[in-house]
């Protein structure tokens, strides 16, 4: 009745108008449209464009190979995978092991519960983590500044993407083949490990590309949890600093010295190719695993 | 779609089957109490950090906007049982309106954007074209932070400083542009730290409407286009109101990321802790306050500058946790199957 209403007024409101003016609203809506497309699109050319331009003047091969400590980024370079490595191992498997649980066990109200406190946390701001990690771990804990508080800090940061895109891609598994799996006599936790998991592949390891990708990128979390050091990692987890790319772009922009000023504009650049080659990996990956996993559950 | 606890109160015919997935069961329920407990870790953490900071500065944090450390010089004294410098004062006025000015810029900047782009890729575009500009959300959302404000300070901010914001100021001189008019600065300031903040949310709140947009169902769009009505009118009439709420929990979503942004605002923003006399004048925010603040604070033997980082960054995190609990409960009310992306949504 009402909705009947409505669509007659509708109606009648497009029959007011004569057919020039629509068209002209017709137009004037897709060109802004079109105006919105541009202003999405050209300043991410410009960023892309702009990083690239100040990297370009002045880089140089040997920025790679070098420590900060002699004008280059390698130490950055590979704490910064240091990092990616740790985050990969506890975000990977709390953040696998959450998704699994909300998806699988969790009982409705208290899947609810779960699946809220994770997407809540995926709100918290970065330098609330990290500022939380260093009052707690660094200073409370006594761990000085320490590799495991800057890896925990980023995993608390990600492991909502994990559990997020986990739960989801289990959620997708058609039901159809875990019965035809259990009605060949397969156990519960066979089922899950060949089957469900198998599956889910592809949407899980997106989650992990995409906590990855974050954790390049991160700043605020690492800065009282790790500070920085010109050398290599020294092997340690706690009482131990160590170098990464975020730190050279955030704080070597606006030294002095036109050296360090140079690798931040670096820095930036291997940040943004690292986060490009994660996301190009992440979808490369599902492409494989998708052939994968369809093979193995169908 | 998802199962009903499998075969929990069911009978397993291996036992020892039984026992290592009851091992596994429990190792997987800890890890999805994680989430969870650090939230509550983090709340409790900050509240007993920032107790003594609650108690000195009481609700003037709130009212006033003078933030000083005190004399480095003095002796620390008591007051009321708290060790503080002679004139600590901690008044977060001019952060949290900071804080707001520059997020809700950001989003009257970016949500017309976001929204218009999602629209023509949803509605227009090709597949093969939109699946590469899907492409381009993705690396605009995982551009890091740092990297976006980098190009804010070295290229956008004096870019804007000497070819837009003084022509910007030339606005007629009306009573309500007043806040256009003034000194431009030089492009560190609110307007640039907003246009950033845009940039940066746009990605969430277009993927998302983007999805939400596809997942309008055929029947009452190919209704609305029998009865005659153009494709702008037929939106009109159908998607808009289909996805209404769901845009508007994405368009929270992106309030809350550029609420909690701390790396970007940090380093265009200016960093002076002042309310802005104009919309190119220097400010800051809660976050970009406390991740340049931390350093100096340690250097206060009363450790009051870290408690009082610890209370805003506390009024913070209640903040953004506020927003998005909406946004969620925004998203829930309309769409069933849609999921808003978690956080940044890359």
């Amino acid at each position: 009745m009402t909705s009947a209403a409505a669509s007659e007024r509708t109606l009648h409101w497009a029959e007011e108008r004569t057919a020039f003016s629509r068209r002209l609203a017709e137009k004037w809506s897709l060109s802004l449209t079109v105006l919105a497309l541009f202003l999405l699109v050209a300043p991410l050319f410009w960023v892309l464009g702009g990083v690239t331009d100040q990297a370009a003047r002045v880089w140089s091969w040997h920025m790679l190979t070098q420590t900060t400590a002699t004008g280059g980024l390698a130490n950055a370079i590979v704490g910064t995978f240091v990092l990616l490595a740790g985050v990969l191992v506890v975000a990977g498997a709390i953040g696998v092991g959450c998704g699994v649980y909300i998806a699988e066990w969790a009982v409705p109200r208290r899947r609810l519960l779960l699946r809220g406190a994770s997407e809540v946390l995926s709100g918290v701001p970065s330098i609330v983590i990290g500022y939380v990690a260093y009052v707690a771990l660094v200073v409370g804990l006594r761990w000085g500044y320490s590799l495991v508080a800057a890896v925990l800090a980023l995993s608390v940061l990600v492991i909502p993407y994990v559990a997020k895109s986990t739960e989801i891609a289990i959620s997708q598994v058609p039901t159809s083949y875990r019965e035809g799996a259990m009605a060949l006599g397969m156990g519960e936790g066979h089922v899950l490990g060949r089957i469900v998991l198998r599956s889910a592949l592809p949407g899980i390891v997106t989650g992990l590309t995409i906590a990855l990708a974050i954790s390049v990128g991160e700043t605020a979390p690492l800065l009282y949890t790790m500070s920085f050091s010109n050398g290599y990692p020294d092997g340690h987890l706690t009482h131990t600093t160590m170098g990464y790319l975020t730190y050279v772009a955030y704080i070597f922009w606006d030294e002095p010295s036109s050296a360090d000023q140079n690798l931040a504009h670096v820095a930036a650049l291997v940040l943004v190719l690292l986060v490009v080659a994660l996301i190009l990996l992440g979808r490369l990956l599902v492409r494989l695993t998708q052939r994968h996993s369809e093979g193995a559950g169908g | 779609m998802a199962q009903e606890a499998p075969g929990a109160g069911g009978k397993r015919p291996l036992e020892g089957r039984g026992r290592s997935l009851r091992v596994l069961r429990a190792l997987l329920g800890a890890a999805a109490g994680v989430p969870a407990l650090a939230l509550a870790a983090m709340v409790a953490v900050l509240l007993v950090e920032a107790m003594p900071a609650i108690r000195y500065n009481g609700l003037g944090l709130f009212t006033s906007g003078l933030w000083s450390i005190g004399s480095l010089y003095s002796q620390p004294v008591r007051t009321g049982g708290v060790l503080h410098l002679v004139g600590a004062h901690y008044g977060a006025l001019w952060l949290i309106v900071g804080t707001v000015e520059s997020s809700a810029l950001a989003l009257l900047i970016g949500f017309p954007v976001a929204y218009g782009a999602a629209v023509i890729i949803a509605e227009r575009l090709p597949r093969p074209l939109a699946a590469s500009l899907g492409l381009c959300l993705e690396v605009l959302a995982g551009i890091p932070s740092v990297v976006i404000g980098l190009w804010g300070v070295l290229v956008l901010g004096p870019f804007l400083a000497h070819d837009i914001y003084p022509e910007l100021a030339k606005l007629p001189d009306v009573p309500v542009l007043d806040f256009f008019r003034g000194g431009v600065g030089s492009g560190e300031g609110l307007l640039t730290a907003g246009l950033v903040l845009a940039l940066m949310i746009i990605p969430i709140i277009a993927a998302t409407s983007r999805d939400l947009l596809r997942q309008v169902p055929r029947a009452p769009k190919e209704g609305a286009a029998a009865l005659g009505m153009t494709r702008r009118e037929t939106f009109k009439a159908v998607q808009s109101r289909w996805i209404r709420s769901g845009v508007a929990g994405a368009a929270v979503l992106g309030l809350g990321r550029a609420l909690g942004e701390t790396i970007a605002v940090a380093l265009v923003s200016g960093s002076q802790i002042q309310n802005p006399s104009n919309i190119y004048d220097t400010m800051t925010t809660i976050a970009a306050t406390v991740v340049q603040q931390l350093d100096s604070a340690l250097t206060d033997p009363s450790h009051l500058a870290v408690r009082s980082l610890a209370e805003v960054a506390l009024v913070l995190l209640l903040i953004t946790l506020a927003v998005n609990s909406l946004a969620r409960l925004l998203v829930r009310r309309s769409a069933r199957d849609v999921a808003l992306p978690v956080g940044a949504g890359l």
